[in-house]
């Protein structure tokens, strides 16, 4: 066993690393899709479209400014300013003219609204964008590369899977649990998931605070997906697979829990990715498998509490 | 309550009329029944309210039993039966765990199963030939093996049959004690096991005769379209079939046949308009049903009687 970790350890080290840089993308869409679930009691199916679209968006405007003949770094700011721009722009219309109509439906027919977005969106996708894959890594390009010893070997990795996308990511974390747990802001936020009527009645402005959620939820799932883009190639169908794996980590962590959502993207983008390299046909089940076992264990997820039944 | 009879008599009629005047229809069709059949699983479980977004994984189960039987036992009337064996097996096994969970976990809990089969599916290539997926052999039906054209009349023949089969034992079934109980768990099920009646139990049988369902719409599409690829387990097509609930109406067994009715028409017809944007134009129809007909067709058809 000893020997078979000592003739594995490069590969293992490039899947600890691998894994990182996928768990810390994983947890901006999981925490999005977490948050907006708390707020507007909906699972956002279109969530990973918002991602496809961060993603997309990124990398039209890294052209845009490559082709202006601005400096590369310019390729960072580009990364944000696609998820301000999905955050401002598209989360408050989708929630305005679309989901604010439903609430209090049928939670089948609050599921299915999201669904049909998610056709929509993949659509518009395909027609702005075209089916041929678009890619563009200045921002990955631009950082080089780091020596990472492993044992007698060195790999080296990108510094913007190394540092950057790990650092936003926990970043986010850090940030939004002191924005949830110390502003007044965060704290309404908390207080409408807990009890939406008691907040109602204490005077918070429910509307105001759902649109400014879905909106944030939006922008995470763009930043998420702008921070991918230098690293994959934009093809259809990314929202699609972003989504299953963000609800894998959402059904597992438990729902309402932030740090949670953290530790099991973590836990499943660190098991996808050991299964990339020793067992590459399972990669895709590994996620599911993790989450079967742990709610078969914990029926709450990892770090749900139980919910007192009513009656 | 005469009036669904009669209107699933008409429709039925209206089916096999469009079939035999205009021949591309019949494909078209055969399919619509045979998702409209896995569709009143999705039916049954939203009786209960609850949202299964993995039913796709009992129609590749029933297709790509059909698949892998062919080669050794091509009869039509022995691969249904076998394939809604396999599809019923599997959501017995796999439903004795799930009916613990409700709502958003039941939901993600069957997606995370479909996206297991869908993914063995597709990843196992010496078995499964992956995306490429597989022919479906030359099928014998009662032991002759009709030509083309025929063939086609069979199987859709079997898919309408089988449509008014599974429609008439789904009406009986929310008729009876066991299908009030469904609503029950919807409402308050806490009440259920007040009466003693075990909530598990109920749903755990309208899982299995869902999973059922499933395996046979997907027998059957199999049959149809005579090749079958992993795209048939993905959860989109899972999100299809609860789209087909909700526009036919989940008030009525006829609900899911004039969904899947509609919406391969809908199909159909945008993507030979619009091939670019199909998915959009679906995702549209979608909003404004839910917006504007919240009860889908047969609560427009239903209301307009009551009037």
């Amino acid at each position: 066993m000893t020997d078979w970790f000592a003739d594995n350890s490069l590969l293992f080290g490039l899947a600890l690393l691998d894994g990182l840089a996928n768990a810390a993308l994983i947890f901006m869409v999981a925490v999005g899709l977490n948050l907006v679930f708390g707020v507007l009691r909906i699972v956002n199916v279109a969530h990973g479209s918002l991602f496809a679209i961060g993603a997309y968006t990124a990398a039209s405007i890294g052209m845009f400014f490559a082709a202006r003949g601005l400096p590369p770094w310019t390729g960072y700011v580009a990364l944000v300013l696609a998820a301000v721009a999905i955050g401002a722009v598209l989360g408050p219309l989708i929630e305005r003219l679309l989901l604010r109509r439903i609430y209090g439906h049928e939670d089948v027919l609050q599921l299915l609204v999201t669904f049909a977005l998610f056709m929509i969106l993949e659509d518009v996708q395909k027609l702005v964008w075209g089916v041929q894959p678009v890619s563009q890594d200045a921002p990955l390009k631009f950082l080089g590369t780091v020596d990472i010893p492993f044992g007698e070997d060195v790999i080296p990795f990108t510094a913007y899977q190394l540092f950057v996308i790990p650092g936003v990511a926990v970043v986010t974390l850090l940030g939004l649990a002191w924005f949830l747990r110390r502003t007044l802001t965060g704290r309404v936020i908390v207080a409408v998931t807990t009890d939406k009527e008691a907040a109602t009645a204490m005077g918070i402005d429910a509307a105001r605070i759902t649109l400014l959620t879905f909106s944030f939820g939006a922008g995470l799932a763009a930043l998420g997906g702008a921070l991918a883009s230098p690293t994959l190639a934009l093809v259809p169908g990314i929202g699609a697979q972003t989504i299953v794996l963000s609800f894998a980590v959402v059904a597992t962590a438990g729902l309402g829990q932030i740090e949670g959502a953290a530790l099991t993207a973590l836990l499943i983008g660190l098991g996808r990715s050991i299964a990339v390299y020793f067992a590459p046909e399972f990669e895709v089940v590994v996620p599911y498998l993790i989450m079967v076992a742990v709610l078969l264990v914990r029926p709450q997820g990892l770090f749900g509490v139980i919910e007192t039944r009513r009656v | 309550m005469k009036r669904e009879s009669l209107l699933a008599a008409l429709g039925a009629i209206g089916l096999v009329a469009c079939a035999w005047a205009v021949p591309w229809l019949k494909f078209v069709l055969t399919i619509a029944l045979a998702k409209g059949i896995a569709v009143l699983g999705i039916l049954l479980l939203l009786r209960a309210g609850q949202v299964s977004f993995g039913h796709s994984m009992f129609l590749a189960l029933g297709a790509y039993t059909v698949a892998f039987l062919a080669p050794a036992e091509n009869e039509v009337l022995l691969l249904l039966p076998a394939a809604a064996l396999v599809a019923g097996g599997v959501g017995l096994v796999i439903g004795l765990f799930l009916v613990r969970y409700r709502d958003i976990f039941f939901g993600m809990l069957n997606l995370a199963f479909a996206m297991v089969l869908y993914s063995l599916l597709e990843k196992l290539y010496d078995f499964t030939k992956g995306t490429d997926g597989i022919r479906v052999a030359a099928l014998t039906f009662a032991g002759t093996e009709p030509e083309r054209g025929t063939q086609e009349w069979v199987v859709f023949g079997i898919a309408l049959g089988l449509a008014i089969l599974f429609g008439l034992l789904v009406r009986f079934y929310l008729g009876s004690p066991m299908g009030r109980a469904l609503a029950g768990i919807k409402t308050r099920e806490t009440r259920l096991e007040f009466m003693g009646v075990s909530a598990r139990r109920v749903l755990l049988f309208a899982y299995v005769l869902s999973a059922l369902m499933g395996g046979v719409g997907g027998a059957l599409i199999a049959m149809t379209t005579r090749h079958v690829t992993p795209q048939i387990a993905y959860w989109t097509s899972s999100g299809e079939l609860v789209f087909i609930a909700i526009l036919g109406g989940a008030g009525s067994a006829l609900g899911p046949f004039l969904g899947s009715v509609a919406f391969e028409l809908v199909r159909v017809y945008a993507a030979a308009a619009v091939a670019e944007a199909w998915q959009m134009i679906l995702g549209a129809v979608l909003l404004l049903v839910i917006l504007f007909a919240p009860g889908g067709v047969w609560g427009l058809l239903s209301r307009r009687w009551r009037a």
